[in-house]
């Protein structure tokens, strides 16, 4: 399942260590974030709980920059 | 300027405003430092707190960290206006940033301004209500009112009018369409009120398609970009170790030489070293560069994939092309009349009545050609002779329409005619009545397109073409195309562009540009494959790299041009943010560069540099 959302985020160098951080989680499968169109695009594993996964990415990628945001 | 950096604005401006007084208040001592606290804070507590929360993350090596660290040093060594004015520096450098980043993001989504809002849905009963385009299922009928966007591909059932496409091939002259039309979504009612049956979903029409590609395009990013990411994430510890390293190695040195420590200087040195060294000026405006490029490549109507592919594009030496659909229109018309006793007009007349219950394609252009009504009354008795022609009887005369072989059988006196393309023979009671031309058409842009890419440095042209060799090297000898390869089929241009590859210079990048016809694996194949949008299939468009919305071969050099204009302005920025930044890091290690420089090297090449990124998006001069 391949997703996008919003996500507010200021820094280029923000975005790219959100990349990786979301890259991380478990229940993803790949994901990147583009600075430049705001938008986070992710594809999940089979089964994974969107709600729940996107949970953890969000904080994950508050951990980066604390007012970060992401609508899901 | 959205809120959160009017925020930062005002806080500039009061903490400016305050470090002004400060300085001008004469207090020394403990009561200098309370006093410069007071603008230091209200300009940096969330850099503070930030590069707190970075630490404890375990992130510590990022931009806030460097900055609250020098600024927090030079504080303990003294020098109170140069850390809060190292702050105030910093943070208006950050509010243009973000000004600068936002303002083209804005003008890149202007530009791709196509997204409808809403369909207006017909019923039965004649009423039309505003849906939402991704509920209208194929075969509903919608209304566009003129100004209005079309929001979903369909075919024109009602109405006349002349439909702006510019959004989606740069093309500003308007379309005129009417009924029965084919229109593509993204496009917008110039003129009248038209009423459409939709043939696709929002989801699989053109505008979505568009979006979605323009959208991914910046996740693929190009070995540029891969590189500053790289760079960045050695380049800051490096930097923090190396400051570190300034800051102790030479005072030991110097005291176990018995001379004075000079703590101070070193670590003001190391501090200025911090300053300098943010990587920000890079990591914006590389992909800012690229971002730019893309957008503005679209509103030209060529759509680019992804970075990478503008970094390919730069390098490329080589174009072949597929010849029909791409060079030539892909429609055959007659191109010539050349009748022998009779006038060109009764040549045609024949010929079209002849072929008027036919359907392949040389018959439908023969009736196009004709343009009038055919009267089916006046023929009869009409015979196919497969491979051959057409047999009829026409006003009571018996009329024959076909190639050499229907002449030979039928015994008419004819000169056989060898130009290229595909020659219809006609008989009248018998008597050879003169021949027809009917041949793909080649675009009128077709000649300066490959003209244009050798003025752009392209090294050779290429053709590949299934027709048959006349008619093949007949366009490549008008066009000026270097090399042609004619009677191909499909799989052999696989192969061919296989060789190809091979035997070019790893560096140089070739294009292959079709309208992906049975041409999608080439696509594939190539180092760029070009796809023409309009007329082209949509497994063309996923299988290419960059999409020509207008089918414009004059675009695919334009767009030559624009990546390596793009590619410069990268190669620019990365030269001189690494150049100015190594030099002053070099200057302040040896204590030349205070640090007023070191702000210089930091916001003032970061300012530079975003302006020169967003430059790439003014392609219309490229």
């Amino acid at each position: 399942m391949k997703k996008k959302y919003n996500i507010e985020v200021d820094c280029a160098n923000c975005a790219q260590k959100m990349e990786d951080a979301t890259n991380k989680i478990e229940g993803i499968k790949s994901a990147v974030v583009s600075f430049m169109a705001q938008k986070m695009t992710v594809e999940f594993e089979e089964g994974a709980d969107e709600k729940a996964v996107m949970t953890e990415v969000l904080k994950a990628c508050k951990k980066v920059e604390r007012d970060c945001e992401i609508e899901f | 300027m959205n809120k959160k950096q009017k925020k930062t604005l005002y806080r500039i401006i009061i903490s400016a405003i305050l470090l002004i007084t400060v300085n001008l208040i004469p207090v020394e001592g403990y009561l200098a430092l309370i006093l410069n606290l007071i603008p230091y804070l209200v300009i940096g507590y969330d850099i503070l707190i930030k590069a707190f929360f970075g630490v404890k993350n375990l992130r510590p090596f990022d931009e806030n960290f460097l900055m609250a660290a020098a600024t927090v040093g030079a504080i303990i060594l003294g020098e109170y206006t140069e850390a809060v004015a190292v702050m105030l520096f910093y943070q208006i450098g950050e509010l243009f940033q973000s000004v600068a980043v936002g303002k083209s993001r804005k003008n890149i989504s202007s530009l791709m301004d196509i997204r409808p809002d809403y369909a207006n849905l017909l019923f039965e009963n004649g009423e039309t209500q505003e849906v939402d385009p991704d509920e209208v299922e194929i075969g509903s009928v919608i209304v566009i009112k003129p100004g209005e966007k079309v929001p979903i591909d369909g075919i024109i059932v009602e109405g006349t009018s002349n439909l702006d496409t510019s959004a989606l091939t740069g093309e500003s002259l308007p379309k005129q369409v009417s009924q029965g039309d084919e229109i593509t979504s993204g496009s917008v009612n110039l003129s009248g009120l038209i009423t459409v049956k939709t043939t696709k979903e929002f989801g699989e029409s053109t505008v979505s398609k568009i979006l979605e590609l323009v959208e991914n395009a910046s996740s693929r990013k190009s070995k540029s970009e891969n590189f500053i990411t790289k760079f960045a994430r050695i380049y800051t510890p490096a930097v923090c170790f190396s400051a570190l390293t300034l800051a102790v190695t030479p005072p030991i040195i110097s005291m176990f030489l018995g001379n004075a420590p000079e703590w101070s200087i070193w670590i003001y040195r190391a501090l200025t070293f911090l300053v300098i060294s943010c990587p920000c000026a890079l990591v914006i405006s590389i992909p800012l560069g690229f971002f730019a490029c893309i957008g503005g490549a679209s509103s030209e109507g060529i759509l680019i994939k992804g970075s990478n592919f503008i970094e390919t594009l730069a390098n490329a030496k080589y174009v072949i092309f597929d010849k029909t659909g791409t060079l030539t229109k892909g429609v055959f018309e007659v191109t010539e009349i050349s009748p022998v006793g009779i006038s060109q007009e009764n040549l045609l007349e024949y010929a079209a009545i002849a072929e008027c219950y036919s359907s392949h394609p040389i018959g439908e252009s023969l009736i196009r050609a004709y343009g009038k009504d055919i009267d089916k009354g006046r023929i009869s008795d009409v015979k196919e002779i497969s491979g051959k022609g057409v047999s009829a009887f026409i006003d009571g005369k018996r009329v024959c329409v076909g190639n050499s072989k229907l002449m030979q059988e039928i015994g008419a006196a004819f000169s056989e005619c060898d130009k290229s393309g595909t020659v219809v023979y006609v008989s009248v009671d018998g008597k050879y009545c003169g021949y027809i031309l009917i041949s793909d058409v080649i675009k009128e842009t077709a000649e300066s397109a490959v003209k244009s890419l050798k003025s752009s440095g392209f090294k050779k042209t290429v053709m590949l073409t299934g027709d048959n060799k006349n008619t093949a090297l007949s366009v490549a000898k008008e066009l000026c195309i270097d090399v042609v390869h004619a009677e191909l089929l499909p799989q052999d241009k696989v192969s061919l562009v296989e060789k190809y590859i091979a035997e070019k210079p790893d560096k140089d990048k070739f294009i292959f540009v079709g309208d992906g016809i049975n041409d999608a694996p080439v696509l594939a194949r190539a180092d760029i494959g070009i796809a023409m949008g309009g007329i082209g299939s949509d497994a063309a468009i996923e299988a290419a790299d960059v999409v020509l919305m207008d089918d414009n071969p004059e675009k695919i050099s334009k767009a030559a041009r624009i990546a390596k204009k793009c590619m410069g302005i990268v190669y620019q920025n990365i030269v001189f943010a690494i150049g100015i930044k190594l030099l002053c890091l070099i200057l302040a290690a040896q204590g030349y560069a205070d640090m007023w420089i070191g702000i210089f090297a930091d916001v003032g090449v970061m300012v530079i540099a975003v302006l020169n990124a967003v430059r790439t998006l003014n392609v219309k001069n490229f």
